[in-house]
C-alpha cells in the first residue's frame, strides 16, 4: 500500500510523505541501534527497524536515495539489506538507480561495516541473483583480497560460501583447504600460516589480527604492543592510547589534526581531569586544525553565529555510547567557531574551555537559549538531547513566544541538532515545533545537517526534498563511476 | 544525657528551594537546592550486608529490653558535625566494628547497640527510616495504667505483644530505579521530593550538596510503604502537568526572561503544594539526639486517616534550618493502626469514651480493633459481645 494510492488530497499526501521522510532520514542520521541515556538498545533497534520497513515499503526510491544523504554507517547498512532481501519489489524503471547506489554506497562503507552486510544477507536467507553479483562486485573492487580473506575470515568465508563467490588466487585455498599444510606465494597469506608457529610473524601482521594470536602465543602486552605499533591503524593507536600508557610504554605517535574531530572530542573527554587541565592548550589548538580540516573537506562560511550546547548529565550517554552527545557538543562547538564571522558559545553548564566540558548538571536550556538570542546573532545552532526539565520546556517556550511575538518573520535562524534517536516516538525528541530539529551523529555532518534543516521546518515542499534526495544521488554516483564489473549486476534481478 | 532541644512542631522547607522535577514513567523526582551550606555537618553511609538486624534499643545488645528487628537494614548513616560551625570533612563510614556480627547456618546476623549511637566525640551513626520506624512501632507500646476489665489479660499485664509492618524495598518500586537513573543532580542539590504516580512517596534532605550526590542511589534502598508498590504497578506515567508563558506580558527578551524565571518559580510553588500534607503539617516529633547544635529528632505527622500520613526522622540545627530529613508514608492500613490506639491512648484506654469521640458505637470500634489486628488485646467476651451485635445490626433491613 502506497500512501498515495489512498483517496485523501495530494497535498495532504505529499506533505505526509515529506514528513516520514524527514523523519526517517532524521533517524538514519542520529540512530545506531545501540543503548541510548534514556532507552535501552533494544528499543532503538525495534524502533528503527519500523521506520525502515515503514519507508521501504512505501517510498522505495527514496529509501535508496537516502544512502547518498550522509546518513550513518548503521543505516546505510540497514538499507543495503533491505533492499537487496526485497529486490523483487523494484519498479523496473529504476532498477539501474537503485543497483548503482548499492554498489558505490556498499564500496564506500567501511570494511568491516560492508562484510557485515554481506554476511548479514546470509543471515536473512537473502539469496538472489542480484545479491550474488552485489558480493562479487564488491570483492572485484577491492584492491587487495589476500587483506580482507585475513582479516575478515570468518564474513569473507560466510559469503563466498552463500554467494558462491570465485575467489581470487589463493584465498579460496587458504578459505577453505587445510591452512598447517602448505606454503603460499601470496606474502600476508603466508605470513599469517607462519604467524601460528612463530612469534616473529606476527609483529607483521595487522594489529586486530596480530592480537589475538600474541594472546594465544602468550607474549608479553608491553612487548606486543611496542612492536606491532606501525601496523596499527590511526583509530587503533586512538583506542589503545591509554592501554599503552597503561603498560609503560610511550604511546603510538597520534597525528592530532588527522582525527575525525567527533572521535577527538570524545577522546579528549576519555583523559582523567589533571591530564587535561595540563594539555589543555594543545587539546584546544588540536580540536581547532581538525575542524580546520573538516572544513577543507566540507566548506562552511556562516555569518554572526551563536550556539546553545547541552552538557547536563544526560549527555554522558550510556555504556555503550559513552559520553558521545557531549563530544558532538564540543565537536560543534569547534566546527562552528572555525566557520563562523562572529562566534559564542553558551553552556547549560558553563566551563572555562570545551576541553574541561564534564556531563553534569541538570537541562537549563531556556537560560543560555535567552543569552545567545540577546547577542542578536543571524543563526543559533542548538545541540541538544531535547530533554529539558529546568523549568520543563522552558526553552520550548521560549522559542514559540520568540518566535510568534519577538521576531515573527524569522530574522533569526534557529536550528535544532539533536545526537540522540528517541525509539519511543521514532523520531528525535524534538524541543520545539516551531524550530526544526536534526540529527547529527557526527559534528562532521553539521554543514550537511544545516542544509536539511529548511526540510525538517516544514518550509521547503516534498518535490524540493525529492530534488535534493536526487542531486545526492547523481552527485554521490557521479563522484564515484562505476567500474565495468558493476554494470553486469544492474542486469541483475 | 539530657536532651534540652525543643520538638518540632512542623517540617518547614525554609532556606530550601524547591526546583522544577523531572519526570520519569510514573515517578515525579523534585529536587531540593540550598546555596551555600556551611558544611559543618556532614553526612556518610555505611553498607551493612546482613540478613537480618536487630537493633538493643536500650542499649544493652543481649539484654531484656524490647529489640527492634529488621531484616532489610541495607545501610546506616553516620553524621560528623563540628560544634563551632567550621567545615568537617566526612569520614565517619571508615569504622572497623560496629555491633556485633553473627555467622552461621549461611546467613549474617548483626546485633546494634541503640539506634542512634555516639561513636566518637563529634559522630553519630544511626540507622535511617529504622529509626522513624521503631518510634511508630513504639507508640502507645506499654498500654493502659488502669487495668480495665475490657482488655485481655495477658495485654493488661504485659502491654503489647510484638508489633511489626510491612515495608517493601526501593528496589521493588516498579520504575524508580530508572526514575534515579536518568535523574540530572542539581549543582546545588541537597535533597529530593519522591512522588509516585503524583503520591508523595517520601522526602530526603542532607545538609551537604557532596553528601547528596554520594547518596542518590540510597534512596532504592530505602523502603517505601506498599501503597507505593502497588501504585508504581498500576501507574506508568505522571499526570502531564504543563505551566506556560504569559504570551501577553512579553514584549522583550528581557520580559520574556522574566516569565520564564516565574514559570520555573511556579513549578516549584506548585510541588510544595503537591508535599503540603508532609510540609508544613502539625508533627508530633521527639528528640533522640542532641549533637552540639543539631537535634535529631523522629516525628509522625498528626494522624488523619483522611489524608497523607508520614512518619520520618530530622536533624534540625538550633536556629530552625532543616539539616536532614527522611520520611515513610503510612499506607492507609498502618495510619488506621496507629490511629485507633493514639484515640485509645487519649482517651485513658476507656472504649466507651473513644467510641463517642470516634462518632461511633462501642461495638463498631471493637470491631474495627479486630480488623486491624488488635483483637488479641481485647478480652473474649468483649470481642463475642460486639460481634452479636453487629450480627443483629446486620439482619435489620
Amino acid at each position: 500500500m502506497t500512501v498515495t494510492s489512498l483517496n485523501i488530497p495530494q497535498a495532504r499526501a505529499n506533505q505526509v510523505a515529506r514528513e516520514d521522510l524527514v523523519m526517517f532520514i532524521n533517524a538514519c542520521f542520529a540512530c545506531t541501534g545501540q543503548r541510548e541515556f534514556y532507552s535501552s538498545g533494544f528499543d532503538q533497534r525495534v524502533s528503527i527497524d519500523f521506520l525502515h520497513h515503514y519507508i521501504l515499503g512505501n517510498y522505495r526510491l527514496l529509501y535508496a536515495r537516502t544512502l547518498a544523504a550522509g546518513v550513518n554507517h548503521f543505516g546505510q547498512a540497514q538499507i543495503l539489506v533491505n533492499l537487496l532481501a526485497t529486490g523483487r519489489d523494484t519498479p523496473p524503471e529504476h532498477r539501474a538507480e537503485e543497483n548503482a547506489l548499492i554498489g558505490a554506497a556498499l564500496r564506500a562503507l567501511p570494511p568491516h561495516r560492508a562484510w557485515n552486510v554481506l554476511e548479514s544477507l546470509r543471515k536473512r536467507g537473502v539469496n538472489n541473483r542480484r545479491s550474488r553479483a552485489v558480493a562479487r562486485d564488491y570483492l572485484a573492487s577491492r584492491s587487495d583480497p589476500s587483506f580482507h580473506v585475513v582479516k575478515y575470515r570468518r564474513q569473507f568465508l560466510a559469503s563466498a560460501i552463500h554467494a558462491h563467490l570465485v575467489l581470487p588466487g589463493e584465498t579460496g585455498v587458504f578459505l577453505f583447504e587445510d591452512r598447517s599444510k602448505r606454503t603460499f606465494q601470496t606474502p600476508l597469506l603466508e605470513t599469517f600460516r607462519q604467524a601460528q608457529y612463530s612469534a616473529e610473524a606476527i609483529y607483521k601482521l595487522p594489529y586486530s589480527i596480530a592480537e589475538g594470536l600474541a594472546a594465544r602465543k602468550g607474549l608479553k602486552r608491553e612487548v606486543f604492543l611496542e612492536r606491532i605499533a606501525p601496523q596499527m591503524t590511526s583509530h587503533e593507536k586512538l583506542r589503545l592510547q591509554r592501554t599503552s600508557e597503561r603498560a609503560g610504554l610511550d604511546a603510538p605517535m597520534l597525528d592530532w589534526e588527522r582525527l575525525p574531530l567527533t572521535r577527538l572530542a570524545l577522546f579528549i573527554l576519555s583523559m582523567p581531569w589533571a591530564e587535561r587541565r595540563q594539555k589543555q592548550e594543545q587539546l584546544e589548538e588540536a580540536l581547532r586544525a581538525s575542524a580546520r580540516h573538516t572544513l577543507r573537506a566540507a566548506p562552511m562560511r556562516l555569518g554572526r553565529v551563536a550556539a546553545v550546547l547541552d552538557n547536563s548529565y544526560s549527555t554522558s550517554g550510556s555504556q555503550e555510547k559513552r559520553r558521545r552527545p557531549l563530544a558532538v557538543a564540543i565537536a560543534a562547538h569547534s566546527l562552528l567557531q572555525e566557520a563562523s564571522g562572529t562566534y559564542r558559545s553558551f553552556w547549560t553548564s558553563p566551563m572555562d574551555s570545551p576541553v574541561m566540558a564534564a556531563p553534569r548538571g541538570q537541562t537549563d536550556l531556556a537560560t543560555p537559549l535567552l543569552d545567545a538570542l540577546e547577542w542578536k546573532p543571524d543563526l543559533v545552532v542548538i545541540v541538544s538531547d531535547g530533554f529539558e526539565n529546568d523549568p520543563p520546556r522552558g526553552a520550548a517556550e521560549a522559542l514559540r513566544v520568540f518566535r510568534e511575538r519577538l521576531d515573527p518573520l524569522g530574522k533569526t535562524t534557529i536550528v535544532h541538532c539533536n545526537p540522540v534517536f528517541h525509539s519511543d516516538d521514532f523520531t528525535l525528541q524534538e524541543l520545539s515545533p516551531y524550530v526544526p530539529t536534526v540529527g547529527l551523529r557526527d559534528a562532521e555532518d553539521l554543514p550537511t545537517m544545516l542544509g536539511f534543516a529548511r526540510f525538517a521546518s516544514g518550509a521547503a515542499p516534498l518535490s524540493e526534498l525529492e530534488t535534493y534526495l536526487a542531486a545526492r544521488a547523481a552527485h554521490f554516483l557521479g563522484a564515484a563511476p562505476l567500474p565495468e564489473e558493476a554494470k553486469e549486476s544492474e542486469e541483475g534481478e | 544525657m539530657t536532651i534540652h532541644a525543643t520538638p518540632i512542631s512542623h517540617i518547614s522547607l525554609d532556606g530550601l528551594e524547591i526546583a522544577p522535577s523531572q519526570v520519569r514513567g510514573a515517578m515525579r523526582l523534585v529536587p531540593l537546592l540550598r546555596r551555600g551550606a556551611p558544611g559543618d555537618l556532614r553526612l556518610a553511609r555505611r553498607n551493612y550486608r546482613d540478613d537480618l538486624t536487630i537493633v538493643a534499643t536500650k542499649g544493652e545488645m543481649f539484654g531484656r529490653d524490647p529489640h527492634y528487628v529488621s531484616s532489610y537494614a541495607p545501610h546506616g548513616m553516620v553524621i560528623d558535625w563540628s560544634e563551632d560551625g567550621s567545615p568537617v570533612v566526612s569520614n565517619g563510614a571508615q569504622i572497623a566494628k560496629d555491633g556485633e556480627q553473627l555467622r552461621g547456618c549461611g546467613m549474617s546476623l548483626r546485633v546494634l547497640s541503640r539506634m542512634a549511637k555516639r561513636e566518637a566525640a563529634n559522630r553519630l551513626r544511626f540507622l535511617p527510616l529504622h529509626l522513624a520506624m521503631e518510634g511508630f512501632l513504639s507508640l502507645f507500646f506499654s498500654g493502659p495504667e488502669i487495668a480495665w476489665q475490657e482488655f485481655s489479660r495477658k495485654f493488661r499485664n504485659n502491654g503489647f505483644e510484638s508489633r511489626w509492618e510491612l515495608a517493601v524495598s526501593g528496589r521493588r518500586i516498579d520504575g524508580l530505579e530508572e526514575a534515579l537513573r536518568v535523574f540530572e543532580i542539581h549543582e546545588d542539590q541537597v535533597g529530593m521530593l519522591v512522588f509516585v504516580a503524583d503520591e508523595m512517596a517520601s522526602a530526603f534532605v542532607v545538609s551537604h550538596p557532596d553528601d547528596y550526590r554520594a547518596l542518590h542511589e540510597t534512596l532504592l534502598l530505602d523502603f517505601y510503604g506498599e501503597l507505593l508498590y502497588q501504585y508504581a504497578l498500576l501507574w506508568n506515567t505522571a499526570i502531564p502537568l504543563d505551566i506556560s508563558v504569559h504570551d501577553e506580558k512579553v514584549t522583550d527578551l528581557a520580559s520574556l526572561r522574566a516569565e520564564i524565571t516565574r514559570v520555573r518559580d511556579d513549578w516549584g510553588k506548585f510541588h510544595g503544594f503537591m508535599a503540603s500534607d508532609l510540609i508544613g503539617r502539625t508533627t508530633i516529633s521527639k528528640p533522640v539526639y542532641q549533637a552540639g547544635p543539631f537535634a535529631l529528632q523522629r516525628f509522625i505527622t498528626t494522624l488523619d486517616p483522611k489524608i497523607e500520613n508520614h512518619i520520618g526522622e530530622a536533624i534540625v540545627r538550633d536556629d530552625g534550618m532543616l539539616e536532614y530529613l527522611k520520611t515513610f508514608r503510612l499506607s492507609g492500613a498502618q495510619t488506621r493502626r496507629a490511629y485507633l490506639l493514639s484515640q485509645l491512648s487519649a482517651h485513658e484506654w476507656q472504649l466507651d469514651a473513644a467510641a463517642e469521640a470516634l462518632q461511633t458505637t462501642r461495638h463498631e470500634l471493637v470491631h474495627r480493633l479486630e480488623r486491624a489486628g488488635f483483637g488479641y488485646i481485647l478480652n473474649p467476651q468483649v470481642l463475642a459481645e460486639a460481634q452479636t451485635a453487629m450480627w443483629k445490626k446486620r439482619r435489620v433491613p
